[in-house]
C-alpha cells in the first residue's frame, strides 16, 4: 500500500490500527518529496532527520500504550509563515533567510500536541503578499496539474504539496484569499475560518484585521478534522474568540441531503466580463447539484463587493506597513552595513524586502500619511462596513452563499508579474469575505478543457463553519471531483484544447 | 475629493514615502513604484464614488477583544531573545552609534 494515497482521515485510522507506523508514513512522504519536489518546488526546508526522530518517538509512545493525539504520527509540511521552534522559518523572505524561531506558533503547538510530525516548511509569496507564490524570494512553486502554471498564492506551496501528495493535509493563512484561491487552482479543499476562530500567535503578521489561519486538504472531512484541532481561544492572541468550538466538526454524516438549506447566488460574483465562462458554468452546475440535494437556491445581492479589491489594497497595505516596521535589522533578520541608525533601518529593509513587499509598504505608508489618511484608509474602512452590511442582509435570507473561488483557472507563471493590478484581481471573489471577517470554503467542482481544476466557494455567517462543512461534505459525497489527482510525473500540459 | 494621482507625476512624493517607510530604494525601483502607485491609486479611487456619509469605519470584524489577567510568567528561555540578533552584547541589541 502507498500510504501517500490515503486521505488524512484514512492515514490517521491506519496509524491508529497499527497498519502503518509513523516512521513508515513519514518515510513515504520524505521519499515522495525527494522524487517529485524538484518538479513542484513546494518545500523551502525539509527536516528529514528531525521528522524521523519525532515519528519514532510517537511510534514508541504508542507501542508503550500511551494515549495518542487526534493526529498521532501524521507527517505534515507547513507554510513557512508559522513559527516552528528550532526549525528555520523564512516567510519566503531574504529578511528572514536565517531566522530560527525560539518558540512555536499556537497552531503548531496544537498540531504537535495532537501528534503531528513536522516534516518541513512550504513555499509562499513573501510575507503572504501575492496570488501566485512567485513573490517568494527563494523559488517558484509549480502547479502539479501543469507545471508551467501557478499553484495560486500566497499558500501555493501548501496547495501544490497537498495536490501532489507531498503532505497529507496542511495549514495555510488567508488574508485576501490565500487559502481558498490556491486550493481552487490546485483542485483541493481549503477553509478560511471566521476571523478570531483560530489563534494567530506565532504566525508572522501581514494585515492583522484580515489574517486568518485555516486548514487545507484533499477532502472536506480532512479539513474539518484539522479545523477541530487548531480552532479555539488562545490567551496569547487577544483577538481570538472565546466562543466554544463546536465538537464533532468532522463527524459529517455520509450522503446527507440539504433539505431546508437556503443557498444565495450573488449576481455581483458572476460578472459578464472578467469571469472565465468555463468557471461560471462549473459553478452553476455545482449549484444545480446542491439543488438536487434538496437545497433551495435564490438570488441575493452584495452590491458593494466589487469594491472589495480597492478597499482591501488600502486596508491590507496600511496594516502591512505597520506590521513590517519590525524588520529593522536590530533584533532579528537581515542587517545591512551602515554608519548610522537611519541608514541601518533603510538599507536593511531595502536590501531584504522583495519588490511586491516594497510596493505594499509604500502604498500603505501613503494611505496612512498625514493629509491622506481620511481620504484613503478611513474611506476604505467605511466601505468595509458597507460590505459587511451587504452580507448581513443576505444572510437574513440565506444560509450560505455560493460563488466561484477564482475568476480563472491556474494562470501561467510569469503572466501577471509585471502588472500588479491584474494580479490583485485574482482575489476579486475571495477578498470581501476577509473584509467582513466571515468564513469561506473552497472545494473542487470541475475542470476546464485544459484539465485544470475549478473551485466552488461557499461563504457563511460568522462562526458558522459547521454549516459550510456540512454543505461541502454533502456536495463532495455526491460528486467525484475531489478524487481526481494530477498525472505523474508532473509535467507541463502543452496546449490541450483551446 | 480631488485625485491624488498627480502626486505621483514627479518623484518627490515617492521619495518622501520611501523615507517615511525607511526603505532605501535605487532610482529604477523608485521610478517603477512611482508609476505603479499612481496606477493603483487611480484604481482605488473608485471608492470616492461611494456615499459613506455617516458610516462608521470598520477596523476589524471580530468580537469585542477581552483582555486576559496581567501577570508575570517566563515567556522565553534566558538569552533566547538575542539568539537571532545580527549583533548583540550582554543580552542587549547593538546598533550603530546614535549620538
Amino acid at each position: 500500500m502507498d500510504v501517500t494515497t490515503l486521505t488524512l482521515i484514512e492515514l490517521r485510522d491506519a496509524l491508529r490500527s497499527g497498519t502503518v507506523t509513523s516512521v513508515e508514513a513519514t518515510r513515504a512522504y520524505l521519499n515522495r518529496i525527494t522524487a517529485h519536489d524538484d518538479a513542484i518546488g513546494a518545500y523551502l526546508t525539509v527536516d528529514a532527520e528531525g521528522a524521523l526522530a519525532q515519528a519514532a518517538a510517537i511510534d514508541a509512545a504508542r507501542a508503550a500504550g500511551q494515549s495518542a493525539g487526534a493526529l498521532a504520527g501524521v507527517p505534515m509540511g507547513l507554510k513557512d509563515i508559522f513559527l516552528t521552534k528550532g526549525l528555520r522559518t523564512t516567510c519566503a523572505s531574504k529578511v528572514l533567510e536565517d531566522f530560527v524561531p525560539i518558540y512555536d506558533a499556537t497552531v503548531v503547538e496544537r498540531l504537535r500536541a495532537a501528534g503531528v510530525v513536522v516534516i518541513g516548511k512550504l513555499n509562499m509569496d513573501e510575507f503572504a503578499m501575492g496570488s501566485s507564490t512567485e513573490n517568494s524570494a527563494f523559488k517558484k512553486t509549480h502547479n502539479p496539474w501543469d507545471i508551467e502554471r501557478t499553484p495560486g498564492g500566497s499558500s501555493g506551496g501548501s496547495s501544490a504539496a497537498v495536490a501532489a501528495r507531498l503532505t497529507p493535509g496542511t495549514l495555510g493563512t488567508d488574508t485576501g484569499g490565500s487559502i481558498r484561491q490556491p486550493a481552487a487552482l490546485c483542485g483541493i479543499v481549503g477553509l478560511k475560518p471566521t476571523w478570531g476562530r483560530v489563534s494567530r500567535f506565532g504566525v508572522i503578521a501581514f494585515a492583522s484585521s484580515l489574517d486568518q489561519v485555516g486548514p487545507m486538504g484533499r477532502t472536506v472531512r480532512d479539513v474539518a478534522l484539522l479545523e477541530e484541532v487548531i480552532a479555539g481561544y488562545d490567551p496569547r492572541d487577544s483577538t481570538s474568540s472565546q466562543r466554544e468550538v463546536p465538537t464533532g466538526l468532522a463527524d459529517l454524516p455520509r450522503g446527507a441531503d440539504l433539505r431546508g438549506l437556503r443557498v444565495g447566488l450573488p449576481r455581483e460574483y458572476f460578472p459578464e466580463s472578467g469571469l472565465d465562462p468555463q468557471v461560471s458554468s462549473a459553478v452553476y452546475a455545482a449549484v444545480e447539484q446542491l439543488k438536487a440535494l434538496g437545497a433551495e437556491v435564490k438570488p441575493v445581492s452584495l452590491p458593494h463587493s466589487p469594491l472589495g479589491v480597492a478597499a482591501y489594497y488600502l486596508v491590507a497595505t496600511a496594516e502591512a506597513s505597520s506590521n513590517l516596521a519590525r524588520y529593522d535589522g536590530v533584533r532579528y533578520g537581515h542587517r545591512a552595513k551602515a554608519d548610522d541608525l537611519y541608514g541601518l533601518y533603510a538599507r536593511s529593509r531595502g536590501e531584504g524586502f522583495g519588490l511586491e513587499v516594497k510596493r505594499r509598504i509604500m502604498l500603505g505608508t501613503f494611505a496612512l500619511s498625514a493629509g491622506y489618511y481620511e481620504a484613503y484608509y478611513r474611506k476604505a474602512g467605511q466601505v468595509r462596513t458597507l460590505i459587511l452590511r451587504d452580507f448581513e442582509a443576505a444572510f437574513s435570507e440565506v444560509d450560505v452563499i455560493a460563488t466561484p473561488t477564482s475568476p480563472t483557472t491556474a494562470f501561467k507563471l510569469g503572466e501577471r508579474m509585471d502588472d500588479p493590478l491584474q494580479m490583485y484581481l485574482a482575489d476579486i471573489f475571495t477578498i470581501s469575505c476577509n473584509l467582513a471577517g466571515l468564513p469561506g470554503l473552497s472545494l473542487p467542482c470541475g475542470f476546464d478543457n485544459r484539465g485544470l481544476p475549478i473551485g466552488l466557494q461557499l461563504l457563511g455567517r460568522a462562526f458558522d463553519e459547521p454549516t459550510l462543512l456540512r454543505v461541502g461534505a454533502a456536495y463532495e459525497d455526491a460528486t467525484t471531483w475531489h478524487t481526481r489527482a494530477p498525472a505523474e510525473p508532473f509535467v507541463a500540459r502543452a496546449g490541450g484544447a483551446a | 475629493m480631488e485625485s491624488a494621482r498627480h502626486l505621483f507625476d514627479g518623484d518627490e512624493t515617492v521619495r518622501r514615502i520611501a523615507r517615511l517607510a525607511r526603505l532605501e530604494l535605487d532610482d529604477a525601483t523608485l521610478e517603477l513604484l512611482r508609476r505603479q502607485l499612481g496606477d493603483i491609486l487611480g484604481y482605488v479611487e473608485q471608492l470616492d464614488a461611494v456615499d459613506t456619509t455617516g458610516v462608521e469605519p470598520l477596523a476589524a470584524a471580530g468580537e469585542q477583544t477581552r483582555l486576559r489577567e496581567d501577570g508575570l510568567r517566563i515567556a522565553l528561555d534566558p538569552g533566547a531573545h538575542v539568539r537571532n540578533a545580527p549583533d548583540h552584547s550582554t543580552g542587549a541589541f547593538r546598533v550603530p552609534k546614535v549620538l
